[in-house]
C-alpha cells in the first residue's frame, strides 16, 4: 500500500494530518497499537519538523506486511550539520515553533528512538529527505 | 480517582467527553512541552498543560493521551474541541496556575511517571 501527502510550509493548523491517518489506517490493519504508537509519533515529529524548518514537500509511506516505510521528503533549506542536529538540545526552531510547544531540540532524537531503522540525507539548498522503518510485527 | 472528583477537585469546566467522566485515571504528567509528552512511551497519564492549541490535541492523538487538563485559564476553541471529540478525548478547563493544579491532583493521590 503506498499513501502519500503534501506538506505545507507553516500550516500548523494541519500539522499531523498526515501521521493521523497512517494512525488510522495501521489501526484498521490491526498493527500492534504499541507499534502503531511509535509509527506515529516518530512521523509527526517529523511532519512538525518539515512544517517548521521547510518550504514544503511530501510524506509518502509504503506498508507491506512485515513493515512501514516513511518518507519525509522537503524542498530545503537542508540541514548543514545532522550530527549537531541529531544531538538532544539543539535546535534552530523559531519562537513562533517554540510557542507551540516544539523546538527543544527533542524531534531528531525521539524519531531515532522510536523507529527500527533511520536514514537522514540533507543537502543544504535542495532540501533534507528523512526515512524512516518501522518493524510491524 | 474518577474523572468527575478530578473535575471537582480543579474547579474545571468539562468541555468535552462528559460521557467519560465516571472513569478512572490514577496518574498524571504536567508539561507545556509537546515534544515531552511524545517521549512517553507506553504510559497513558492525564496531561495538565497550560498550552492551549491545535497542536495540544494532535500531540495527545498521536501519543493515545486522551484526558486533558488545560490550566492557566486557557481555553479550548472549537476546533481544538471538535478534534478531541473526533478522538473521543475528554477535555476539562481549569482556572488555576499549573502549580497550584498539579498540588491539588498530587493532594488528591494522582502518580506521577517518574
Amino acid at each position: 500500500m503506498h499513501l502519500e501527502y503534501t506538506i505545507v510550509e507553516g500550516d500548523f493548523v494541519n500539522a499531523g494530518s498526515a501521521s493521523s491517518s497512517i494512525k488510522k489506517t495501521l489501526k484498521q490493519l490491526n498493527v500492534n497499537p504499541s507499534i502503531v504508537k511509535r509509527v506515529v509519533v516518530a512521523l509527526y515529529e517529523a511532519e512538525v519538523n518539515a512544517i517548521a524548518h521547510a518550504y514544503g514537500g511530501k510524506v509518502t509511506a509504503d506498508i507491506d506486511a512485515g513493515t512501514i516505510l516513511l518518507r519525509v521528503i522537503d524542498r530545503g533549506p537542508g540541514i548543514p550539520d545532522i550530527d549537531w542536529a541529531m544531538q538532544e538540545g539543539n535546535s534552530t526552531a523559531s519562537p513562533e515553533v517554540r510557542d507551540m510547544g516544539f523546538g527543544a531540540g527533542m524531534g531528531l532524537p525521539n524519531i531515532k528512538k522510536n523507529v527500527d531503522r533511520l536514514n537522514v540525507q540533507s543537502t543544504v539548498g535542495v532540501g533534507t529527505t528523512v526515512e524512516m522503518e518501522v518493524n510491524l510485527a | 480517582m474518577k474523572l468527575t472528583e478530578i473535575a471537582e477537585l480543579l474547579n474545571a469546566r468539562v468541555v468535552c467527553g462528559q460521557e467519560r467522566l465516571e472513569e478512572e485515571q490514577d496518574i498524571a504528567f504536567a508539561s507545556d512541552l509537546m515534544s515531552d509528552i511524545l517521549t512517553l512511551g507506553d504510559n497513558f497519564p492525564m496531561i495538565v498543560t497550560g498550552l492551549c492549541t491545535m497542536q495540544t490535541i494532535r500531540t495527545c492523538e498521536m501519543g493515545n493521551l486522551d484526558i486533558i487538563v488545560f490550566v492557566r485559564k486557557k481555553k479550548a476553541t472549537p476546533e481544538m474541541v471538535e478534534l478531541a471529540e473526533e478522538n473521543d478525548m475528554v477535555l476539562m478547563e481549569c482556572d488555576f496556575s499549573m502549580f497550584k493544579a498539579c498540588g491539588l491532583l498530587w493532594e488528591a493521590g494522582l502518580k506521577p511517571i517518574y
